[in-house]
């Protein structure tokens, strides 16, 4: 039977398989959708800025170079906007490098199997809580801590540290999640070995463990860094409204994020130089988190250190 | 260097020595390790608190009208139609109008009619609020305070979470207002996200994982590209919905072409759709894992009985998967629930009594009304933006638990 090549040829015409055809053109669109996606966004934000930059007395330079942001009176300086970013990031990450990182040691090499059960759930819920909770948190928990300890007078109401140190908190579950997947990625015959020259935990932790997992830490921390720049509720709520170039961090200053949010919160009409410019800006913040992603995915690729 | 190691005495008051500082230095930092992962906890703990404290606690309410001036006897015994003259005689015309067309007064039940007057004829309204540890510890700082500024004011406890703000719409008078649009909004939301996101990202996976092995350059760019998507800020998803879906797409996403009229763009389905691109990434990435769990060996059995690709794919993998997809997805849609700034760049309405209809309505989510509530400058708005955020916190956590003992139980049965 099976030696007789016409049964075989029938048995081959039966199966014409169209429908997996069909099913793996389908697939593959599924799998290339996502590069429309960033295509989209990439076009959009591209087109939309070059408008904004097309429009009489708006030019590159002065955006990226300019101090006041002042739409009314045609002043698109969008520095303001950087620096409330940049010291909302810094005090979030002030709070979240030092305590996600020592909460990542210890979880990974300090805390028993049964604590640890505990405490990451924990962690787990504290990243799982929405942004706008956080910026609740921020106006109405922080701010008044920090009005009563610098003074009623020093301290805004809207405060760009009030915002930054909830973005700590905000942060510290992901630096330490990432962190803690590094260290414990680090085989045990390092630790055992160290332990057996003598050292203590300390030094095995800070000069065996933390070396061998520096690539995955550093890579924790710039996408925590992204997040807090791209991060817009708390500074929404808690940051200010109002663009305000000031290196104070008890003052009011709006963030780019915050900006863009206040802007199109209401009815924002199309082609008006407000419409154009939240592309502009959102074409900076999508440029600056890409960046501080690729770098951190490249150094965590590049430099994992790669046991057996 | 081997002089002074030959020396016995030398080496064990140094290395003595050395031991009592390192072991000082380890137990310095190893309580400073402990105490970083204490405040990450404490944190947590007093965020929660503080959104508790803002969500209960003493309240002082005085009435506007004068009671004795409305009705002689006590308001609570007068009977149905006496209500509705009550209503009719003290109410403008208009609003026993829009009243009467909601529902007419007559068919209405008493406790509603009660409650009308309550609010509208008499108008007893909240004056004054106090956070829950406050109202515990000091009460009496309370009743000074309302003493002194409201004397005819009573004080009584409340707890601004309570059944009538899950089922009551928007108002400006904050005892009165509720999430029930918030709610439908947020569930319709999701529901949208969900039905685009999940056979998209599914079969992304299915792609990924199943059929582009062989074609290594295509999917390390699709590869590629969803984890640099994963981490592009939400808010820049919110501009893309704004510029595509709100806008280009607006004849399609305002219901225009489907015969719905008086719409722009800014509906339910333009932010549904925005929330399945920023979750897309998130779910792919879920489903690949769950997808690369399955173990070979059943994939080679189903090849070696003679079934196609597709099939294996259908009958073995994806059902010895799929446990661990609907978890990534729960998580993601946990995610999709929660997030506020892309909705209001899309252009959620903030003031919105209506319910919505279809996928074609303008629409509001919790999220967005804790923000509104937030930003408002009074204290009782901040209560019930506490009591809205509780709400979603206790939808998030009963995701979370749903997705965790699903994951427990797969596990188990294995």
């Amino acid at each position: 039977m099976i030696t007789n090549p016409n049964v075989k040829m029938t048995i081959f015409k039966k199966k014409s398989r169209w429908n997996e055809k069909l099913i793996r053109f389908f697939l593959t669109f599924a799998g290339i959708f996502s590069i429309f996606t960033t295509v989209a966004i990439v076009y959009e934000l591209g087109k939309e800025s070059l408008l904004f930059f097309g429009l009489p007395g708006i030019d590159l330079v002065d955006f990226l170079t300019g101090t006041t942001w002042q739409p009314v009176i045609g002043k698109f300086g969008v520095l303001p906007l950087l620096l409330s970013t940049i010291i909302t990031s810094f005090f979030g990450m002030l709070v979240s490098i030092p305590l996600g990182l020592g909460a990542a040691i210890f979880l990974s090499e300090y805390a028993t199997q049964k604590t640890r059960k505990v405490l990451k759930p924990i962690l787990e819920i504290l990243a799982g809580i929405p942004t706008v909770v956080y910026g609740y948190f921020a106006l109405t928990f922080m701010t008044p801590v920090l009005r009563a300890i610098f003074g009623q007078g020093n301290v805004q109401i809207y405060n760009m540290l009030s915002a930054g140190l909830v973005m700590g908190i905000m942060i510290l579950p992901l630096i330490s999640s990432m962190s803690e997947d590094a260290l414990h990625a680090v085989p045990q015959s390092l630790r055992d070995a160290a332990f057996g020259l003598g050292a203590t935990r300390l030094e095995v932790t800070l000069q065996i463990v933390l070396p061998a997992a520096l690539s995955g830490v550093i890579a924790a921390i710039l996408l925590g860094i992204s997040r807090a720049v791209g991060e817009t509720m708390i500074v929404a709520v808690a940051a200010g409204s109002g663009p305000n170039f000031t290196f104070n961090p008890l003052k009011g200053a709006e963030t780019m994020t915050g900006y863009i949010a206040r802007i199109s919160g209401g009815d924002l009409a199309y082609d008006t130089p407000d419409y154009n410019s939240i592309f502009a800006i959102g074409f900076l913040l999508f440029i600056i988190t890409l960046i501080l992603n690729m770098i951190s995915r490249k150094i965590s690729r590049k430099y994992r250190e790669v046991y057996e | 260097m081997t002089s002074s190691f030959g020396n016995p005495t030398f080496l064990e008051q140094n290395s003595d020595l050395n031991l009592e500082k390192r072991q000082k230095k380890a137990s310095f930092f190893a309580a400073l390790f402990r105490l970083s992962t204490l405040i990450a906890v404490v944190a947590l703990s007093i965020l929660l608190l503080s959104i508790i404290n803002q969500a209960f606690g003493l309240v002082a309410i005085q009435d506007k009208q004068d009671r004795s001036a409305i009705s002689q006897v006590p308001v609570e015994q007068l009977s149905q139609s006496e209500l509705v003259t009550l209503i009719e005689s003290n109410l403008t015309i208009n609003r026993v109008k829009t009243l009467d067309k909601e529902k007419p007064l007559t068919e209405r039940s008493r406790k509603d009619l009660l409650s009308i007057v309550e609010n509208e004829v008499i108008q007893s309204r909240v004056v004054a609020s106090y956070p829950l540890f406050k109202s515990i510890l000091t009460p009496g700082g309370f009743q000074n305070e309302v003493a002194q500024k409201f004397p005819q004011a009573t004080i009584r406890f409340k707890a601004w979470l309570n059944p009538q703000f899950l089922t009551k719409t928007m108002s400006n008078i904050p005892e009165q207002a509720g999430i029930r649009t918030a709610i439908l909004g947020s569930f319709l939301l999701i529901l949208i996200t969900l039905l685009v996101a999940f056979p998209l990202g599914v079969s992304a996976a299915i792609f990924l994982e199943e059929y582009a092995a062989s074609e290594t350059k295509l999917s390390r760019i699709i590869q590629t590209n969803i984890d640099n998507l994963a981490g592009v800020p939400s808010i820049i998803y919110g501009i893309l919905g704004l510029a595509i879906f709100v806008r280009v797409f607006s004849t399609f996403t305002s219901g225009e072409v489907f015969g719905v009229e008086g719409n722009n763009g800014r509906t339910i389905l333009s932010a549904g759709l925005t929330m399945s691109l920023l979750v897309l990434p998130i779910l792919i990435t879920n489903a690949q894992e769950a997808i690369r769990a399955v173990p070979n060996s059943l994939r080679l059995a189903s090849y070696g009985l003679g079934a196609t690709q597709w099939q294996t794919i259908w009958h073995h993998v994806l059902p010895n998967a799929l446990p661990g997809i609907l978890t990534g997805t729960i998580l993601a849609i946990s995610r999709a629930l929660g997030e506020t700034a892309p909705l209001i760049i899309v252009g959620a309405a903030t003031y919105i009594t209506k319910d919505p209809t279809g996928i074609f309505s303008s629409f509001t989510a919790i999220p967005i009304q804790i923000y509104n509530w937030t930003t408002r400058p009074q204290a009782e708005f901040r209560s019930i933006a506490a009591a809205a955020i509780l709400v979603l916190v206790f939808m998030l956590l009963s995701f979370n638990s749903i997705a965790i003992i699903w994951r427990n139980r797969s596990q188990k049965n294995r």
